[in-house]
């Protein structure tokens, strides 16, 4: 083996080869596997994608680096159980480019945030965190008072249906008017929002300001969507009890 | 830069100037507004201003005909600068969002200076900007002592390191203005990371270059893991970072990957991003300059060779210890586990094989700060890498996972290990680059040393502390079957700790300021080039 060694190590393209197929095998065993077993991602039949509203929230919550402090896993720990919900699936986050589980918790999971709190809640505590939790140590989000640019919801929408998320072509089209709609319950656009969306989704202005879109609404859209796309996790739970 | 090159080669870079120009042109014209034109008009400024400076300096002199009988020190010598300057932005970086977590009041109203959007400043300036410039301006060093020949031309390395360099300002920019893939440790925008492809193919053109010009008919061990570092972290950057941009004019974009099988390819180059860059070049660097400050030969080439193929098979199993407990199955856990465990060996042989080098030389363990650096660096690999192996079993992980001992751990390795290595090899390398005997102030080496080490333990064993504190509060129960803690007392619990940590990282970053102050004045008291010469020779392939 010495003797193999000291001659590979004199053929430079030889060490070459043999990195490229020792550093090859653990991804091709870990990886590969994980498309093709039809168990690894079970999906659930009540799955939703995110509205252009709560996807634009999504962008605001990566933009703003929130992953790098909050986890959307809730692990199968009896402890996260009883302190955040129902463990999280692998088919939750089906329609997740990228996934956003996380990797430390400065602040609490969220996997299981939606409902939990009122809409005002969200919007005073982003505003200024210690207003509402007086311990918080979360920074406070001032700008997001803004107006909401919703140019890109469209090409989004479209760029997710070519990556398998279940897009259809009505909803790509409407993708902006269906940002709007869903923070004006009274307006007219509601009704396409429904027939594109159906009931579960949140139609409410967010911000409590209806007239206008602004990030508030997207990001408190989306928080409020956590754990509410598919009831499976909640379901397993209720068996297991029984 | 300039005057190391000959007439011709003058052209070619100006040529390359103005591509670059142009591309950052057209650019900023496609984006018209936003991230990506901001980036553009970064790329033209690059462009404009080096094709100034080649053109102002196209009939210059041109450099002694003896330059092909020298080793190529200009790019090393940039490299090192670069290493230096990201050194005081990461740390500064870290240290100030460490600040934010005890005092997050004192977070200024802008979005570009929150906590969020600075963390990724943090981890890339350090990562890519600090280590990266690090790992090519010693691995260019190293390649052409070992194998005793000159870099196979003259061009290349600088394309390398300013391409390398707009990869990182690009990147860190990007976060500051709300442009992030939100995949850790590669946020950068998808056009970023086609740039660093093609950076990356010339760096490992130049390498095998230069190696088939060897004069020596073996390829030193140092330049095995440099390889290694190069060829899998473009492997790992190109699966990983597969995206479809929702334009092609802006910097958004949707990774191919979703939901589990994200997670895992997230993972699978998360870890190996440690194993190959943080790792796997920096261990090139130590088998280099170890031997070479001690004045000892390396204490077993076996072991050398176990080590090396062990940390290149194992290491790439290990990203599933991640995410033990989650969705993702169990058998892949499993395994992440189970070869986190048998990576042990081939690094403890690592870290083994370079504290016996310094038998024999201890007196000038004791009296040398740099290969004090170096003594450390291996010491602190050995101790992280053992904390490594421990925090992937599953059980040690349901405690560990999430809290603050991860983010001592990662702390043990990139200060402890990583930083301190690069120190030693700097301090090794920037007196002899500028042809002098040691570095301009060795008191101030031995003030940088002190500084690094205590600022290393306050935090980390700060972190430690935290961590486990969170983890053993998220988890206990009461008496009557309820959980004891709110979320919110374990935050609290946090505080001192939190301080701790900010004051050891300002002590490390007090030392990374003296380190920067003393090699620039080193630079400038110059005395002539290396003196050390390649063999002319023919080449052994």
């Amino acid at each position: 083996m010495l003797r193999l060694h000291y001659n590979l190590e004199r053929v430079s393209m030889g060490l070459v080869a043999a990195i490229i197929v020792a550093a090859s095998v653990g991804g091709i065993v870990e990886i590969a596997p994980l498309f093709t077993i039809d168990e690894t991602v079970e999906m659930p039949a009540d799955l939703r994608p995110l509205t252009p509203l709560e996807l634009a929230g999504r962008g605001i919550y990566i933009r703003e680096g929130c992953y790098a402090c909050h986890s959307q896993m809730v692990r199968s720990l009896a402890d996260e159980i009883d302190r955040y919900g129902p463990y999280s699936l692998a088919g939750e986050s089906a329609y997740d480019h990228p996934m956003l589980w996380g990797s430390k918790r400065t602040g609490p999971d969220l996997a299981r945030l939606g409902s939990k709190y009122s809409d005002a809640w969200h919007v005073a505590h982003l505003l200024n965190p210690r207003a509402m939790v007086p311990a918080s140590i979360m920074p406070a989000y001032p700008w997001l008072t803004e107006t909401l640019d919703t140019g890109l919801l469209s090409d989004s929408l479209a760029a997710l249906a070519r990556l398998g998320v279940p897009y259809a072509p009505e909803m790509i089209a409407a993708a902006e008017a269906d940002a709007l709609a869903q923070s004006r319950p009274d307006s007219d656009a509601a009704e396409g929002f429904l027939a594109r969306y159906g009931e579960r989704p949140a139609l409410r202005s967010f911000d409590a300001d209806p007239s206008r879109l602004t990030e508030l609404d997207a990001l408190v859209a989306y928080l409020q969507s956590l754990g509410t796309q598919t009831d499976a996790p909640f379901g397993i739970l209720t068996e297991r009890s029984q | 830069m300039t005057a190391t090159l000959t007439y011709s080669e003058r052209r070619v870079g100006l040529a390359l100037s103005v591509l670059l120009t142009l591309l950052g042109f057209a650019m900023a014209a496609a984006a018209r507004q936003g991230v990506m034109s901001v980036h553009g008009f970064m790329a033209l400024a690059l462009g404009l201003g080096l094709a100034v400076r080649l053109g102002g300096a196209l009939y210059d002199p041109p450099p002694p005909r003896e330059r092909m009988q020298r080793y190529d020190d200009a790019p090393t010598r940039f490299g090192i600068a670069m290493t230096l300057v990201w050194a005081i932005i990461g740390m500064a970086a870290g240290v100030w969002v460490a600040a934010l977590l005890y005092w997050p009041e004192a977070t200024p109203p802008w979005p570009a200076t929150s906590f969020g959007r600075l963390r990724p400043v943090h981890t890339t300036g350090i990562i890519f900007g600090f280590g990266g410039n690090a790992l090519i301006a010693t691995s260019f060093h190293v390649l052409q002592r070992s194998a005793r020949a000159r870099l196979a031309d003259s061009v290349s390395p600088w394309v390398v390191l300013l391409g390398y360099n707009l990869f990182c300002a690009w990147a860190v920019t990007g976060y500051l203005m709300g442009s992030t893939q939100s995949k850790e440790y590669a946020e950068a925008a998808w056009y970023a990371d086609l740039w660093l492809v093609v950076i990356w193919i010339t760096y490992f053109a130049l390498y095998l270059r230069t190696l088939a010009r060897r004069a020596e008919p073996h390829i030193y061990v140092a330049n095995w893991y440099y390889l290694a570092f190069i060829l899998v972290v473009a492997m790992l950057h190109i699966v990983n970072n597969l995206a479809l941009p929702v334009r092609l004019t802006t910097a958004e974009s949707f990774p191919v990957w979703s939901g589990v099988q994200d997670a895992m390819v997230q993972w699978w180059y998360g870890h190996n991003a440690v194993a190959f860059f943080l790792t796997a070049g920096f261990l090139g660097m130590l088998y280099y300059f170890l031997p070479v400050r001690s004045g000892r030969p390396i204490w077993s080439y076996r072991l050398s060779i176990v080590s090396f193929w062990g940390i290149t098979f194992f290491y790439i199993w290990v990203g599933s210890h991640h995410l033990h407990y989650t969705a993702l199955p169990y058998w892949a856990q499993t395994l992440g586990m189970t070869f986190s465990i048998m990576l042990l060996v081939p690094s403890w042989a690592s870290a083994g094989n370079a504290i016996a080098t310094l038998n024999g030389a201890w007196h000038k363990v004791r009296d040398d700060a740099t290969l004090r650096f170096m003594f450390v660096a291996a010491v602190f690999y050995g101790l992280s890498t053992f904390e490594g192996s421990f925090l992937a079993i599953r059980p040690v992980n349901s405690l560990s996972h999430y809290t603050d001992w991860t983010i001592g751990h990662v702390h043990s390795g990139t200060l402890g290990w990583v930083a301190m290595i690069v120190f030693g090899a700097i301090y090794t390398l920037v007196p002899q680059v500028s042809g002098r005997v040691d570095m301009a102030s060795p008191r101030a080496v031995e003030w940088h040393f002190w500084l690094a080490v205590t600022g290393t333990l306050v935090y980390v064993i700060a972190m430690w502390n935290a961590g486990i504190t969170q983890g053993l509060m998220w988890r206990t129960y009461d008496a009557n079957g309820a959980l004891s803690y709110s979320f919110l007392q374990s935050v609290q619990a946090m505080a001192p700790y939190y301080l701790l940590r900010t004051i050891g990282g300002a002590m490390f970053l007090a030392g990374a300021a003296i380190c920067a102050w003393n090699c620039r004045a080193t630079m400038r008291a110059a005395q002539g080039e290396a003196r050390d010469r390649p063999l002319v020779a023919q080449p052994a392939e």
